[in-house]
C-alpha cells in the first residue's frame, strides 16, 4: 500500500457532504410528524392488499397479481435453514405496509411538494443536486414518490423515468412485458412479500441506441416507525443503449425495527449496458431484505456496484442472468459491519448462454462485533461452451471479536469453462500501522487510512462524490474502534 | 408426490437384535453405545431438501432398502496391492470379519505398540479403547449413517503407539466386501501418544466390480503432543456401492497429522472429515484425490476447526471428472474466538475431462478471530490445450498424454505419500481405474 502523502487522512475541515447519498447518519437521523392521508394500518391480510390497490386505483390484473403473491408469501417458510435465525424476530403482523400523503401524482416542481416533506428532502439536499449534475431525481418518501423530475434533455431522447406506480398507469404494456419476469413472485419469501404490497420505486425505459450521459438517481427514505418499504424498480435499457442509475437509502433511528424489502429488476437488451449503484445506509434497526437481479441479453453488460454500510441485517445478493451470447455480468460489493450489524451480501451469476463471463469482487470490513458474510452462487450448466467466472472475496477484521463468513457455491458442468474463486481473511498489518505512526499519524488515523486503502480500488468505481462520501463514512465508522 | 422412503430400509429391529445377540464376551459400555446409536439411527430422518449439509447431493440415491445387513463372511481373495505392500503389521477383513493377519514385529510389540482387531482390544485394553472410541464425531450431516455404523459395527482395528515410539513402515488395514447386497462397517481407531510416529495405510475394496453394496466406515485419528501421524486411504468399492466414511482428526500441541484419501469407487460416496486443532502448534494436512467416472457421485464435506491459537491446517482436494460424474466439495474453516494466529488454507481443484461432468464447490470460512491468515480457493477448468499440444507434438498418443497430465495434476498430492511402496501402490490403483 502507498504510504500516506496526502492530508486526506487527517480530519481537519469537514469533508463536503453529499446528503443525497444519504450516507451520514447524523444528517439523516431525523423524522417528521407527517399526517398520512392513506394508511393501510398494521398487519397483512387480503384486505390490506385491496386497500392499497383501491388507493392506487390499479387495474384488475395488478390486484390479482398482489393477491396471488400474498398466498405465495404465506406459503413460504423463512429461509432460516441457511440464513440467520435473526429473521425470526421480524413480526410481520406489526408492520405498516402502506403509508402515503395522497401522492397519487408526483409533484413536478419543487414548489408543489408539501412543506414538511420538502423540509425532509431539503435537509438531505435533493434540489441542490438536481441543479448540479443529476439527470433526474425520483425521491421516495415512505410508500409514494413525493417529487420527481427529469431533465428535459433526457426526456427529449425518449427516456422514460418515473415512479413505478405512475408507470403502471401510463405505460402498462411496456411495464407488464417485463414486470416479474426477471424475479418471479415465488423467487423467495421476500420477493413474494414485495409483489403483494409493492409501492413506488423507479421505472426507467431507455430507447435503442440512447446513451444517457449522466446518472439517473433515486433516493429512498423511511420516515415512519414500524413501516415497511417495498419499492419496486424496473429498468429496461433497449438495444445498444446505456444507463447508469444510482440509489441511496436512509431512515431515522426508531426504537422498533423497520423493514425494507425491495425488488429490482433490470433488463439489458442486445448490446445494452446498465450500471446500477447502491449506497445503503439504513438506520441500524432496519431489516434490509432485497432481491435484485438483471437479465442480460446478447453482448449486454450489467454491473451492480453495491455498498452496504447501514441496517441491522442486510440480505442482498445482486444477480445477473446471462441469457444472451457473450453477455457480461459484474458485481462489485463493499460491506461494512459494525456492532450489532450483520451484512449478509454477495452475488448470483447464472450462465445461460455460450461465452458469457461474470466477475464478482467483494470486500468486507468487520468492526467491533460486526459480522459480514459473503454468500454467492455461480452456475454454469453443461449445454454451454466457453463460460468464465472469476470471484474474489476479501475480508478485513478490525477487532479481536469481529466476525466474517464466506459461503460460495460454484457449479460447473462440462470441460470448456473456467471458474475460479479466491477468498482471504486478514487484519490490518501491524507493520503498516507502525509505519504510519512513525510518520506522525495517530493509531486511529493510521487504521482509517489502512481500511480506506483496502477498499480503495473498489471505491474508485463509484462516482466521485459518492466515493468521497464513502471514504468519509468509513472514517466515521472506524471512530473509536481502535485503542 | 414424493414416494415414502423408509428411513431405516433393510435395517429392521430384528437385524439389530440378532447383531446384539452375537456380541458376546464384550464390555457392557460397548453394547450400551450400540443401543444408543441404534435409537439415534431409527429416530433420525433421511436427508431432506432443507438440509444445508446435503446441498447438491443426490438425495434420491440415498436409500437403505435392498441390503443384506447380516452378510455372511467369506474367505478373501486379496487384491494384489494389499498383499505386496511391505508393512509393519497387516489386518485383513472380509465382510466385517477378520480374515488374515500379519502380526506386529516382536520388538514393536515389546515397546507397547498395539495393532489389534477391535474385538480383541475391547477385551484386552478396554479402558484405553474406551477413552477414544467414538469420542469425536464429524458433525457434518451424515450422523444417521455414523449411528448405523456404531450400532452394527462388528469389528475393526485399534492402533496404539506409545509415547516416543516410531513405527518405521506402514501398518496396513484391508477391508473387503463381497456378495450382492453385502454391508460393511469398517472401523479404524488410531491413537498416537506424545512424540510417537506412525503411518497407517487403509484399503477398501470390493470382490465384485459392480455388486450393490453398502459401506459406512469410521476412521478416527488422535495425535498427542508432538506426535506425527500419516493416514493414507484408498477407497475402491464396487461401482454400485453406497458409501459413507466418517473421519475425525484431533491434533494436540505441536502434533502433525496428514490424512490423504484417494477416492475411486462407489456409486455414491460421501466422505466427511473433521480436523480439530486443540493445542498450539498443531497442524493438520487434509488431502484428497478423486477419479470420478461414469455416473459416480463423490460428496466430500470437510471442516477445519481451529480451537487453539497458533494452529495451522492445509486442505487440498483434487478431483478429476470424466463422463457424467459429479463431485461436491463443501469445506469450512472455523476459527474460534480464541484461536488467534491461525493459519488455515483450503483449496478445491476440479479438472473437467468431459462435457457432461459436474463439479460443485462450496468452500466456506467462518472466522471469529482477527489475527489470522485464512484463505481458500476453488478452481474448475479443463486440461490446458497448450500442454496437451506439447505432448502430442512429441509423438505421445492422446490417451497417454491425458494420463500424464492427469498424474501431473495429482502429483502435488501424490508426492506427499511418505513411503515409496505406498506411493507406487496408490499410483497403480489410479491407473487401473483409468483403464476401465
Amino acid at each position: 500500500m502507498k504510504p500516506p502523502s496526502e492530508p486526506e487522512a487527517t480530519p481537519a475541515a469537514p469533508a463536503p457532504v453529499n446528503p443525497l447519498a444519504g450516507l451520514d447518519q447524523s444528517v439523516s437521523d431525523f423524522s417528521y410528524d407527517v399526517k398520512y392521508d392513506y394508511d393501510a394500518g398494521t398487519g397483512l391480510t387480503p384486505a390490506t392488499i385491496d386497500y392499497i390497490s383501491s388507493v392506487k386505483k390499479e387495474a384488475a390484473w395488478i390486484r390479482e397479481f398482489r393477491h396471488h403473491a400474498l398466498k405465495v408469501f404465506e406459503s413460504k417458510p423463512l429461509p432460516t435453514h441457511w440464513a440467520t435465525k435473526d429473521l425470526e424476530t421480524l413480526d410481520f403482523s406489526k408492520i405498516r405496509y402502506y403509508l402515503s400523503q395522497g401522492a397519487q401524482k408526483p409533484k413536478r416542481t419543487w414548489e408543489e411538494v408539501p412543506d414538511d416533506i420538502k423540509r425532509t428532502f431539503e435537509r438531505l439536499g435533493v434540489p441542490e443536486h438536481e441543479r448540479k449534475f443529476l439527470a433526474g431525481v425520483d425521491a421516495q418518501f415512505d410508500s409514494e414518490s413525493a417529487y420527481s423530475s427529469i431533465k428535459e434533455v433526457v426526456a427529449k431522447q425518449g427516456v422514460i423515468f418515473m415512479n413505478s406506480t405512475e408507470a403502471l398507469r401510463e405505460h402498462p404494456d411496456l411495464f407488464r412485458k417485463w414486470f416479474g419476469k426477471v424475479i418471479p413472485t415465488s423467487d423467495n419469501k421476500f420477493s413474494a412479500l414485495n409483489s403483494a404490497v409493492f409501492s413506488g420505486g423507479s421505472f426507467i425505459y431507455v430507447p435503442p441506441g440512447v446513451k444517457v450521459a449522466h446518472p439517473l438517481q433515486a433516493y429512498f427514505r423511511i420516515n415512519a416507525e414500524n413501516f415497511g418499504q417495498f419499492e419496486r424498480t424496473l429498468i429496461i435499457v433497449d438495444e445498444g443503449a446505456e444507463l447508469t442509475y444510482m440509489e441511496g437509502c436512509t431512515a431515522p433511528k426508531f426504537s422498533t425495527s423497520t423493514l425494507h424489502s425491495a425488488v429490482v429488476e433490470l433488463v439489458a437488451m442486445k448490446d445494452a449496458k446498465i450500471q446500477y449503484i447502491t449506497v445503503q445506509n439504513w438506520a441500524p434497526n432496519v431489516y434490509n431484505l432485497v432481491t435484485k437481479r438483471g437479465l442480460a441479453h446478447e453482448n449486454a453488460e450489467i454491473k451492480w456496484i453495491d455498498c452496504n454500510i447501514g441496517s441491522h441485517l442486510t440480505m442482498k445478493y445482486p444477480g445477473v442472468v446471462l441469457k444472451g451470447r457473450k453477455a457480461r455480468g459484474e458485481v462489485v460489493s463493499i460491506a461494512l459491519a459494525n456492532d450489532g450489524q450483520h451484512q449478509d451480501t454477495g452475488a448470483k451469476m447464472i450462465h445461460l448462454a455460450d461465452e458469457t463471463t461474470s466477475t464478482i469482487i467483494s470486500k468486507s470490513i468487520s468492526v467491533g462485533q460486526g459480522r459480514s458474510t459473503y454468500r454467492g452462487v455461480v452456475r454454469i450448466p453443461k449445454h454451454l461452451k466457453g463460460c468464465k467466472n472469476n470471484t474474489e472475496c476479501d475480508a478485513l477484521l478490525i477487532n479481536t471479536n469481529s466476525r466474517t463468513d464466506t459461503y460460495p457455491a460454484i457449479t460447473v458442468q462440462g470441460q470448456t469453462h473456467a471458474a475460479q474463486h479466491e477468498a482471504s481473511v486478514s487484519k490490518v498489518s501491524e507493520e503498516m500501522i507502525f509505519y504510519m505512526q512513525q510518520r506522525g499519524l495517530t493509531e486511529a488515523q493510521a487504521m482509517s487510512l489502512a481500511v480506506n486503502g483496502f477498499v480503495n480500488d473498489l471505491v474508485r468505481q463509484f462516482p466521485m462524490e459518492y466515493s468521497v462520501e464513502l471514504k468519509r463514512l468509513i472514517d466515521l465508522e472506524m471512530e473509536g474502534s481502535v485503542g | 408426490m414424493p414416494e415414502t422412503i423408509s428411513p431405516t430400509g433393510s435395517f429392521t429391529p430384528d437385524v439389530f437384535a440378532q447383531h446384539l445377540a452375537a456380541q458376546t464376551g464384550l464390555p457392557d459400555w460397548w453394547l450400551d453405545a450400540k443401543r444408543t446409536a441404534w435409537a439415534q439411527f431409527q429416530a433420525s430422518p433421511l436427508p431432506t431438501i432443507r438440509d444445508e449439509a446435503w446441498r447438491f447431493s443426490t438425495r434420491s440415491g440415498i436409500k437403505l432398502d435392498g441390503y443384506a445387513p447380516a452378510s455372511a463372511s467369506a474367505s478373501a481373495q486379496l487384491p494384489a496391492h494389499a498383499s505386496d505392500l511391505p508393512c509393519a503389521a497387516r489386518l485383513v477383513f472380509s465382510n466385517n470379519a477378520l480374515a488374515q493377519r500379519t502380526a506386529l514385529a516382536a520388538d514393536l510389540a515389546a515397546r507397547g505398540v498395539i495393532v489389534e482387531p477391535l474385538r480383541d482390544a475391547l477385551v484386552k485394553h478396554g479402558d484405553l479403547v474406551r477413552r477414544y472410541l467414538n469420542q469425536q464425531h464429524t458433525n457434518l450431516g451424515a450422523d444417521k449413517f455414523r449411528a448405523l455404523h456404531t450400532a452394527l459395527a462388528h469389528d475393526g482395528v485399534f492402533i496404539y503407539v506409545p509415547a516416543g515410539v516410531e513405527v518405521p513402515t506402514p501398518i496396513a488395514v484391508v477391508h473387503q466386501v463381497t456378495g450382492a447386497g453385502a454391508t460393511v462397517f469398517p472401523h479404524t481407531l488410531v491413537v498416537a501418544e506424545a512424540n510417537a510416529r506412525a503411518t497407517i495405510a487403509e484399503f477398501f475394496t470390493s470382490a465384485e466390480a459392480d455388486a450393490v453394496q453398502l459401506a459406512s466406515g469410521v476412521n478416527d485419528l488422535f495425535a498427542g503432543p508432538g506426535a506425527q501421524l500419516n493416514y493414507i486411504a484408498a477407497q475402491a468399492w464396487s461401482s454400485q456401492t453406497l458409501a459413507f466414511q466418517h473421519n475425525a482428526i484431533t491434533a494436540d500441541r505441536d502434533a502433525r497429522i496428514l490424512a490423504l484419501n484417494v477416492h475411486l469407487g462407489g456409486r455414491q460416496a460421501r466422505h466427511e472429515s473433521h480436523s480439530r486443532l486443540i493445542g498450539p502448534g498443531a497442524h493438520s494436512e487434509m488431502l484428497a484425490l478423486t477419479v470420478a467416472q461414469g455416473t459416480q457421485e463423490f460428496d466430500h464435506r470437510t471442516l477445519q476447526t481451529h480451537q487453539a491459537p497458533h494452529t495451522s491446517s492445509n486442505l487440498l482436494y483434487k478431483n478429476a471428472l470424466l463422463d457424467s460424474a459429479r463431485t461436491i466439495f463443501s469445506g469450512l474453516i472455523v476459527v474460534e474466538p480464541d484461536a488467534q494466529k491461525t493459519d488455515a488454507y483450503q483449496s478445491n481443484r476440479n479438472l473437467m475431462l468431459s462435457d457432461t461432468a459436474e463439479a460443485n464447490s462450496l468452500p466456506g470460512l467462518e472466522i471469529q478471530a482477527n489475527d489470522v491468515r485464512c484463505s481458500h480457493g476453488a478452481t474448475t477448468s479443463r486440461i490446458d490445450p497448450e500442454q496437451e499440444f506439447y505432448l502430442l507434438a512429441r509423438g505421445i498418443p492422446k490417451a497417454q498424454a491425458a494420463e500424464l497430465l492427469l498424474f501431473g495434476f495429482f502429483e502435488k498430492v501424490l508426492g506427499q505419500i511418505p513411503h515409496e511402496g505406498l506411493y507406487q501402490t496408490i499410483r497403480t490403483l489410479i491407473q487401473t481405474k483409468l483403464k476401465k
